[in-house]
């Protein structure tokens, strides 16, 4: 067993290097195609090289096509609705596992009866809702839907019930408030939980497509994946070198952020992934 | 609880009694904002679906008048209703099951291994962090295409992957194992990793070969993953919708729509909202019948633990 080399090491090492090579293909074909010359990318029998490597696909992407601005609206969207997420399920869940209040027994039964709701089957009263509101092509309609999410507001609460007591007393015997036990102690000694749920909001939100892609009608209000999709049904027409160029442009930043932040992305989905175990 | 401060209120700067309502204070306003959008956005929204269920309501919220059940009845003797939900079930079954078990294989495989460990968490895990669209698009464009698509020209077949109607539902299960799998994966890993080394170790000494110390020490203790994963999976499938609707638009022939597709149509593009709440509403119970079961086993899980 302590043998580097063992020959079931070995065969275990083939089979784990097939199988990466057949998943990692897909992807390595998209980047395949966006490097080749545009004439060359439906080119028969099938060559993972062009006659030369260009960026030429991605130079046009960029300069003509939506796709900074999409990624811009994605990450301003993604990036409130982690904060709005993670600050107002934290202080929900700290007042449900360390406070009491009248109806508050009733309150988290209704919470937690909500994790049962999925988003996809409140599409057309939400839409109506939005409609009524005027929020329709805003990010905010894209937004507060996604920080409804009583999930996060559980494992959080089961996270701050298992907290020592011993800290919050010896400060309130200090003098300090409520805000500033929480605010001050609590959240800085949540912060492996608080990493976890925000990773797992922002990979969530980040990809989301069903609900932005109802919202926004408006290409200057589209996040990346519902601007993508609308790209590949209108304008670019057959040119398979840029739509692979906005493809790995699209792809790009999760797999960037996923090699500098493995550990703590691993850690966020297994944990928030099985519900706060 | 507030019994246990053992700081006498003497030396203190404030007294047991304040430091009692300390406790007590300002819990609401504590659930108070996330209790507004969640009122707001998840609480309402379903209840006004139901209501809007039951009403004839269309996309501009004009001819709101209540019909009762109608909508229901229609629903269930509606052949496309039925067709689309029988897609749904289909692509649950097909999906789930290599979801699972290719997700254990490959934890098994990558927690047994001691090289390169980030090399294969990125290749199996990568693929889950692209957004659907990219999923659909690359998979469309470049990977399922008859003639130039990489499957094709790789294996020298022939497929019509999207264009036949028996062959669309399993390119379907097919880019959405590839897709997904990658979560499974590593919440099977992370379990892995929990199981006490000393058991393997123990049954070492005992002379237990590998294949004997998996069936009787790993599998076992995966048991109550196995559980929660399934039901996460089934969760998940029921709810597809994003890569069907952007490769094959629920065709040919209708042959992959899956029911969130057919409430989308008869509501935002037949402008029936009515109409399409009672079909979400109909995939809502049969998904809250697969939640009480999570819960059951959270709970179990939890018992178990304590």
């Amino acid at each position: 067993m302590t043998k580097r080399f063992s020959p079931s090491q070995i065969i275990l090492l083939v089979i784990a290097a097939a199988l990466a090579i057949v998943w990692i293909a897909p992807i390595a074909w998209a980047v395949a195609t966006s490097l080749k010359p545009e004439a060359e990318t439906t080119k028969l029998p099938l060559q993972w090289f062009g006659s030369e490597l260009t960026l030429d696909a991605y130079r046009l992407v960029l300069a003509t096509g939506g796709i900074v601005k999409w990624a811009i609206n994605s990450t301003v969207t993604a990036v409130v609705v982690t904060f709005m997420t993670v600050l107002f399920s934290a202080m929900a869940a700290y007042g449900f596992a360390r406070t009491q209040f009248r109806g508050q027994r009733v309150l988290l039964v209704v919470i937690l009866a909500g994790i049962m709701v999925p988003p996809q089957v409140l599409i057309a009263p939400l839409f109506a809702e939005m409609v009524s509101f005027g929020l329709v092509d805003t990010w905010w309609s894209i937004i507060l839907p996604q920080v409804a999410a009583p999930l996060i507001v559980y494992i959080l609460y089961k996270f701050f019930q298992d907290v020592p007591l011993e800290l919050e007393q010896a400060a309130f015997v200090d003098g300090a408030g409520r805000w500033r036990v929480f605010f001050t102690i609590v959240l800085p000694l949540s912060r492996p939980v608080l990493a976890a749920v925000s990773i797992f909001t922002f990979i969530t939100t980040w990809n989301n497509f069903l609900w932005p892609f109802l919202v926004s009608t408006d290409p200057n209000t589209m996040t990346l994946p519902v601007g993508l999709a609308n790209v590949v049904q209108g304008t670019f027409g057959l040119r398979y070198a840029q739509i692979m160029a906005s493809v790995v442009l699209a792809g790009l930043p999760l797999l960037v952020v996923f090699v500098l932040f493995q550990r703590q992305i691993i850690r966020g989905v297994a944990h928030t992934g099985l519900a706060g175990q | 609880m507030t019994a246990t401060v053992a700081a006498p209120a003497a030396t203190a700067p404030v007294s047991q009694i304040q430091v009692r309502r300390r406790w007590t204070q300002h819990g609401l306003l504590f659930v108070a904002p996330f209790l507004l959008i969640y009122v707001v956005f998840l609480v309402w929204p379903t209840v006004l679906g139901f209501r809007m269920s039951l009403s004839s309501v269309n996309i501009a919220g004009g001819n709101n008048e209540l019909v009762g059940f109608a909508n229901y009845a229609e629903a269930f003797s509606d052949p496309r209703m039925w067709h689309s939900l029988w897609n749904t079930l289909v692509f649950t079954v097909l999906s789930t099951i290599p979801l699972v078990l290719l997700g254990l294989a490959f934890a098994l495989l990558v927690h047994n291994l001691r090289f390169l460990q980030w090399l294969w968490r990125l290749s199996f895990f990568g693929p889950f962090l692209l957004p659907s669209a990219v999923i659909a698009v690359l998979w469309l464009q470049m990977i399922y295409p008859p003639d130039y698509g990489l499957l094709n020209g790789t294996l020298g077949t022939h497929v019509l992957w999207l264009g036949d109607p028996d062959v669309a539902m399993w390119s379907m299960v097919l880019t959405t194992v590839w897709w997904t799998v990658g979560f499974n994966f590593l919440l099977y890993l992370a379990a892995l990793q929990s199981i006490p080394q000393h058991l393997y170790d123990a049954a070492a000494i005992d002379g237990a070969t590998a294949w004997t110390k998996l069936r009787s020490i790993t599998l076992p203790l995966l048991g109550r993953t196995t559980g929660l994963i399934v039901v996460l999976q089934l969760l998940a499938s029921l709810k597809v919708f994003d890569q069907i609707y952007l490769m094959t638009n629920g065709g040919p022939e209708e042959a992959t729509r899956p029911i969130i597709e057919y409430a989308y149509e008869v509501g935002f593009s037949g402008y029936r909202i009515g109409y399409a709440s009672a079909i979400t509403y109909i995939l809502f119970v049969l998904i809250v019948i697969v939640s009480l079961g999570q819960l059951r086993l959270l709970r179990k899980r939890e018992e178990a633990l304590s």
